[in-house]
């Protein structure tokens, strides 16, 4: 997603592709309400300034564009000026185009990709406390070890688990260990990469 | 009264005598010596020596506890001519108003606390009309921030979401900087307001922080680079699109006037011989009495234009932004065409509406660049396109006129004032709208011809806007008359500036539109809500014992011979003056479009047959 290039490239057609002839009665068909298409899940990484407030900002502008955020994490980078946000949220693809947009209106915005078509690494991390009793602590340790979680603290009446991987990876241990009693769950939401050599970078246009 | 300009176009005093020369001279001192007459350079002179440098000659503003430390050196300033205001709301709508008036960037200011948030509607209009302002105001001592201190309150997290930008300031050494980014960001690309909130030890802090260059200034801005010119392989498709398009229409926005691109859009409109609809803010970009401008658009509209639009195979929008005003039910606009939009943010391009050949850059650029690349047609080449239009228009023009002045029982009609408002002015004069029927009245009847003649709060719609937005435009533009065009409900928001007026000697004249009505709730009672009336009548005072409180002449018509008479009173006043209409209470503006209609849906008449 470029703000620049003048391009649109996700601009469907509008509802009269044929021109009529004058006096001709108009095509019928409705045009197209920007947003009003099939919605599905879009994973955007903006780069900005690391200055205070701009978090405030982006989650301003997400609330006023009326704008439906699943989940943001926010860090730094290896460029201490700038820090990187994983914006995860569900929309049609001509209205999110519409959220980078509005995203690149704000001065400390500095670049903002839409990666849901790209190979990528997209991992969250979690903390879950798991009620445990002598009786199935085991149990609770070999589940988690089998989908990769580790064990990080462990009380008489409790397991912290804290697990890495794909949304879906922490979904599926947090169904298995629901039958035991989780007491406290935390998540960061989704932090993403590019796979490969590619990376997410802000240039500076000169 | 007159306003002398010295050679830079300055607002000096006395402007030739030994006075002004002194005035020259300080002034240079001032901007070349860190420490001007003899005193350390503090926050508050970094403000002041960079409105000068930007060009600032005025600003409107109100004084309050933690601004005062930039009131303190205001004096040593003289080139800046400082305009007390009676309501910060004033303020701002002044800053506006020279704004639009000028095309410069216009300057408020006021306090912390209450003084910042009565800023905020301001800020607001003009947020939502792209208007470069920059606001300025004080706040509490930095380590007072956070402490719900006297007067404080978190201004920045209020105005983030209704400037273009904002900060908040807390060293001084920052201000050169900040104040030279604030007038940057404010007036280039797509413009806006910019909000600095300063603390009040900053103002006072003594700094040497040179001022930065505007190559500076852009460097340290990497994600603000709007872009200017339009894509080469775009405009080519656009001009494919313009050579086959059988009934095209030019849909002719802000951003003409925006660009200064009033001559491009001409010569691009006479080249391809397309008419030019306008809208709201669109007004002045082209000279209504041409030939191909057809008119305004939108909710209300003339029927002709949106019909034009309805009709169309290619609407080529102009710095517009498809606002629900011009097109109404979305799904149901120009069913037939395809669209062309031009405009330097890319976040209108496909917020409102699927374009098909997205365009973006600045209207002024893009035009002459695609005007060469556009087929140039002949007048005849339209003929029947262009008879159709004209048979249209004439329809539509005669259906809501009331060329006697008298609408049903000779009550004085708002339509007939309003043209004889643009006509005795010479269709030159600033008018400025306020809201409702008086806004729409003088979009469809003054007859524009100058670009930033028109200034209105579009977006927002803020009544009240008028008069304190005459006190900016007249200032900015001294040598054109200033009018502002008020309701009685618009008018009684912001009258406080009356004695402003009086006290800056500021010469707008104000046209009160008075029908004891709040007319646009009255209309939308009447029609959209089957009569039930509530809150829609108004008491108002005697107009001319108010003004004469205030010492401001004032003149009174309520019949349609009266009223040349009265305008040309009001304007041979070296001064304020006012011109109370009594108009009738209960006349609509027609047509109509109802809120979630569309433009084919057009209502024209209601009740009796001489609307």
């Amino acid at each position: 997603m470029s703000a620049t290039d003048g391009a649109h490239p996700a601009a469907p057609t509008t509802g009269a592709a044929a021109a009529p002839t004058p006096g001709a009665a108009l095509a019928p068909t409705a045009r197209y309400v920007p947003g009003s298409g099939e919605t599905r899940r879009h994973v955007l990484i903006a780069i900005v300034n690391n200055r205070p407030g701009v978090l405030n900002r982006v989650a301003s502008l997400m609330r006023a564009r009326n704008f439906n955020i699943e989940s943001l994490a926010v860090g730094h980078t290896e460029n201490p000026d700038v820090s990187r946000m994983t914006i995860t949220l569900r929309g049609d693809d001509y209205g999110v185009e519409q959220v980078g947009k509005q995203l690149y209106r704000l001065i400390d915005v500095l670049k903002v990709q839409d990666v849901t078509a790209e190979r990528r690494i997209e991992h969250e991390l979690a903390l879950i406390k798991v009620r445990a009793t002598n009786a199935n602590r085991a149990e609770i340790v070999t589940i988690v070890e089998l989908y990769k979680g580790r064990v990080v603290d462990l009380a008489a009446d409790s397991v912290m688990v804290e697990a890495t991987g794909t949304e879906d990876d922490i979904d599926r241990l947090v169904e298995l260990v629901t039958p035991f009693g989780i007491r406290e769950l935390v998540r960061t939401g989704s932090i993403v990469m590019l796979r490969g050599a590619q990376t997410v970078e802000f240039e500076e246009k000169v | 009264m007159t306003i002398t300009k010295g050679p830079t176009g300055r607002h000096v005093p006395a402007a030739g005598t030994k006075a002004a020369k002194d005035v020259e001279r300080a002034r240079t001192q001032m901007l070349h010596e860190a420490k001007p007459r003899g005193r350390t350079r503090i926050g508050a002179d970094v403000v002041l020596e960079a409105l000068l440098r930007q060009g600032a000659d005025v600003l409107f503003g109100y004084p309050g506890g933690v601004i005062l430390p930039l009131y303190d050196v205001l004096g040593d300033y003289p080139d800046l001519r400082h305009v007390l205001v009676r309501h910060e709301q004033g303020a701002a709508h002044a800053a506006d108003g020279y704004a639009r008036a000028t095309g410069r960037v216009g300057v408020c200011m006021g306090t912390s606390g209450p003084g910042a948030t009565n800023l905020v509607t301001g800020l607001a209009t003009a947020q939502l009309d792209s208007i470069p302002v920059v606001a300025i105001t004080g706040n509490v001592p930095s380590a007072l921030i956070g402490k719900d201190a006297f007067q404080e309150i978190d201004i920045t997290g209020i105005t983030l979401p209704m400037t273009k930008h904002n900060y908040l300031v807390r060293d001084a050494d920052e201000l050169p900087r900040v104040m030279a980014e604030a007038f940057h960001i404010a007036r280039t690309g797509r413009p806006g307001p910019v909000h600095v909130d300063i603390t009040k030890d900053a103002l006072q802090q003594e700094t040497t922080a040179p001022h930065p260059s505007e190559e500076e200034v852009a460097a340290g801005l990497p994600g603000f680079k709007p872009n200017f010119d339009g894509h080469p392989k775009q405009l080519r498709t656009a001009a494919r699109e313009i050579d086959h398009a059988e009934r095209p229409v030019i849909l002719a926005g802000h951003g003409v006037l925006v660009a200064e691109a009033w001559d491009d859009l001409r010569a691009f409109a006479e080249k391809t011989q397309v008419p030019v609809a306008h809208t709201l803010l669109g007004i002045g970009g082209i000279d209504e009495t041409h030939p191909l401008s057809y008119g305004y658009m939108g909710m209300h509209g003339w029927k002709h234009v949106n019909k034009a639009i309805q009709s169309a195979d290619l609407l080529i929008a102009l710095g517009m932004r498809f606002d629900d005003r011009v097109t109404g039910k979305v799904s149901t606009y120009a069913p037939g065409a395809r669209i062309i939009h031009v405009d330097i943010d890319p976040s209108e391009i496909g917020k409102n509406v699927a374009v098909d050949v997205p365009i973006v850059g600045d209207v002024g650029r893009v035009l002459r660049a695609l005007t060469p690349l556009v087929k140039a047609r002949q007048r005849e080449e339209r003929e029947a396109y262009f008879a159709e239009l004209a048979e249209w228009r004439r329809e539509s023009e005669r259906a809501s006129w009331h060329g006697s002045g008298a609408w049903r029982d000779g009550l004085l009609s708002a339509d007939f004032v309003i043209q004889r408002i643009g006509e005795l002015t010479d269709h030159d004069a600033t008018l400025i709208a306020d809201v409702g029927q008086n806004q729409m009245w003088l979009a469809r009847y003054a007859g524009f011809r100058r670009p930033n003649s028109h200034l209105s709060s579009g977006g927002l719609g803020t009544m009240g806007y008028s008069m304190p937005a005459g006190m900016g435009a007249a200032l900015g533009r001294p040598d054109k008359e200033t009018w502002a065009i008020a309701g009685d409900g618009g008018f009684q928001m912001t009258l406080q500036e009356l004695a402003t007026l009086v006290q800056d000697r500021i010469p707008v004249k104000v046209a009160l539109f008075d029908n004891k009505k709040l007319g646009m709730i009255r209309q939308w009672q009447e029609i959209i809500y089957a009569g039930n009336y509530h809150s829609a009548s108004l008491f108002g005072p005697d107009y001319l014992k108010l003004c004469e409180a205030y010492g401001i002449p004032a003149f009174r018509a309520t019949t349609p011979d009266q009223v040349d008479d009265a305008i040309r009173a009001a304007q041979a006043v070296d001064g304020p003056a006012l011109v109370w209409f009594e108009i009738a209470e209960e006349q609509n503006v027609f047509p109509m479009m109802p809120a979630g209609k569309g433009l084919s849906d057009l209502i024209e008449k209601w009740g009796g047959a001489d609307e």
